[in-house]
């Protein structure tokens, strides 16, 4: 058993953990291509409020200018930040939800007891999450560009990616935080109900801040303390090419407040899986 | 309560030891001062009835839990502190099935190579090698959920050794298997220590897999109530059999029969 002893004192190194995360990055692709409902619903989900639920109440609802629009902008315009967010808390849930159908499976303590640290493990299996939603909001932008809904200028599409990799890190570290408390895959319906529906509509998605101040002062409170409001305002600056300051800190700091607590929640010694006897 | 506690064979390290370990959940105490040495390339039997801890102490060992008091090391690598290098020393079969069934047996085998840091072309090779120790060369693109049970438990073992560990933990690899399915499997992992030097963990519930001269750990309510050979625990406790001595010691509860 030379090889035995070469391959476990071999240290894991730098170059072990780059293997490592493209194997995780590599397999969640291939479930992802695997599930091709998964792809068409996530796709279909915000075309259908594009073209039917923006079509409709574009003429109930103008947006005036404000920033980033420097002109009036339609409301389709308005809301695809808050439907690429939408994207992409949709795979966070989606990817909690794999995280749970993994514990109950099995596959989960296969990737735990890898020898890379549990956290790289985690930051990887994010990745591979944001990966595969950074593709379906791609794809989405597609199809927007042919209802003449793109950014002012082609660099917009660049400008935007690392928006999308900060809110879909944020979103899928929430997400994991979430899988490491869901103890069943039947609790998932309660995510649905309590997180994905509330941060979304409590949100500026839908309708600009100051619209929601005018006609709730107290819900334009509770959308100023959703973090998800902040992905989607990122978003929108960096479809613009622009930075919203304050959007780029919430998200980036509620990324590592999330993702530390999801590591400490799958930490064998003071995690919840050790407490469930799972 | 007898305890029949006999030194393991003189090593310098040992494969596998744990030494003192307590878990609870919550209130419930799942092992208790649990204290075992495995010598390298050696099989061990961990006999135990369902709920004697036995899934909890796996779970210890690999680190997914950590334990509440005690120590666990594999080849002197303390699991709770040098974690990354005392995995790597082992091949884990867990008693779930841990396969994605929509992937094919490559496909896992690939996955796994990855999580150890093994590149794809030096995963192929080795998936080659071990898929033709456990005879299953011609099923490599054949997704999972298309094989049999003791298939799926071959395809764990051989991404098991994948890594080249030098111990192996198995935690009741034969469960649901026919009798064939079983017979292949224990034979494939004793081969593997006789010929390649692996140690071996073998939890299991069924006494007929145990042999005279397998060292065997008994387990009962999360405490170790025999560790030594079969036959010495056999004549320590002046039964016919492993079964009547395991009866004996855990009062009256009865090891499982195929």
């Amino acid at each position: 058993m030379s090889g035995a002893v070469l391959d476990s004192e071999r240290p894991f190194g730098w170059p072990q953990r780059l293997i490592c995360l493209y194997g995780i990055v590599w397999r969640e692709g291939l479930r992802f291509l695997q599930q091709r409902e998964r792809f068409i619903s996530a796709l279909v989900r915000p075309m259908v409020w594009l073209f039917i639920f923006a079509a409709g109440f574009r003429q109930t609802l103008g947006v005036s200018i404000m920033p980033p629009y420097d002109t009036y902008v339609l409301y389709e315009v308005y809301i695809t930040p808050g439907l690429i967010a939408m994207i992409q808390l949709f795979n966070g849930m989606q990817s909690s939800l794999s995280m749970v159908y993994d514990r109950e499976m099995g596959s989960m303590r296969m990737l735990l007891v890898s020898p890379a640290p549990r956290w790289f493990l985690l930051t990887s299996k994010l990745i591979a999450g944001v990966a595969v939603s950074v593709l379906q909001v791609y794809a989405f932008l597609v199809v927007a560009y042919f209802w003449e809904i793109e950014p002012p200028t082609p660099w917009g599409y660049l400008t935007v990616l690392p928006a999308l990799a900060l809110s879909g890190l944020m979103l899928g570290a929430l997400g994991m935080l979430l899988s490491s408390v869901i103890k069943q895959l039947e609790n998932f319906a309660g995510v649905m109900n309590f997180v994905i529906f509330p941060m979304f509509f409590a949100s500026s998605a839908l309708y600009p801040l100051w619209r929601v101040q005018e006609g709730s002062p107290w819900l334009a409170t509770v959308c100023r303390l959703n973090p998800f409001t902040y992905s989607v305002e990122l978003i929108r600056f960096a479809f613009y090419q622009q930075v919203n300051w304050l959007a780029l800190a919430v998200v980036a700091g509620c990324t590592a407040v999330f993702l530390g607590a999801a590591v400490i929640a799958y930490d064998p010694a003071r995690g919840m899986l050790m407490r469930r006897g799972g | 309560m007898t305890v029949i506690v006999e030194a393991p064979p003189k090593a310098t390290v040992s494969a596998l030891s744990v030494e003192t370990v307590s878990h609870a959940y919550g209130a419930r105490i799942a092992l208790e001062n649990v204290s075992f040495a495995i010598a390298p390339a050696s099989f061990t039997v961990l006999l135990g009835l369902n709920g004697a801890g036995k899934s909890t102490l796996f779970s210890v060992i690999t680190h997914l839990y950590a334990s509440r008091s005690g120590v666990v090391r594999i080849f002197g690598r303390d699991v709770a502190r040098e974690s990354g290098a005392a995995l790597a020393l082992l091949g884990v079969v867990f008693q779930q099935r841990t396969l994605d069934p929509d992937l094919s047996v490559g496909q896992n085998l690939a996955y796994h190579g990855a999580l150890h840091g093994i590149g794809r072309g030096e995963t192929r090779a080795r998936a080659a090698i071990q898929l033709a120790r456990t005879g299953l060369a011609d099923r490599v693109r054949d997704k999972v959920r298309f094989l049999s049970g003791g298939q799926i438990r071959r395809v764990e073992i051989a991404r098991a050794l994948l890594h080249s560990p030098r111990m192996l933990l198995l935690d009741e690899p034969t469960a649901g298997l026919d009798i064939k399915a079983r017979a292949g499997i224990l034979e494939v992992v004793r081969r593997l220590v006789a010929e390649q030097g692996i140690g071996a963990l073998w939890a299991t519930h069924l006494v007929d897999e145990i042999r005279d001269d397998d060292h065997v750990v008994v387990l009962h309510k999360g405490r170790v109530l025999a560790n030594a050979t079969s036959r010495s625990i056999v004549s320590g406790t002046a039964a016919r059999s492993i079964g009547e001595a395991f009866t004996s010691l855990t009062g009256g509860a009865e090891g499982g029969e195929p």
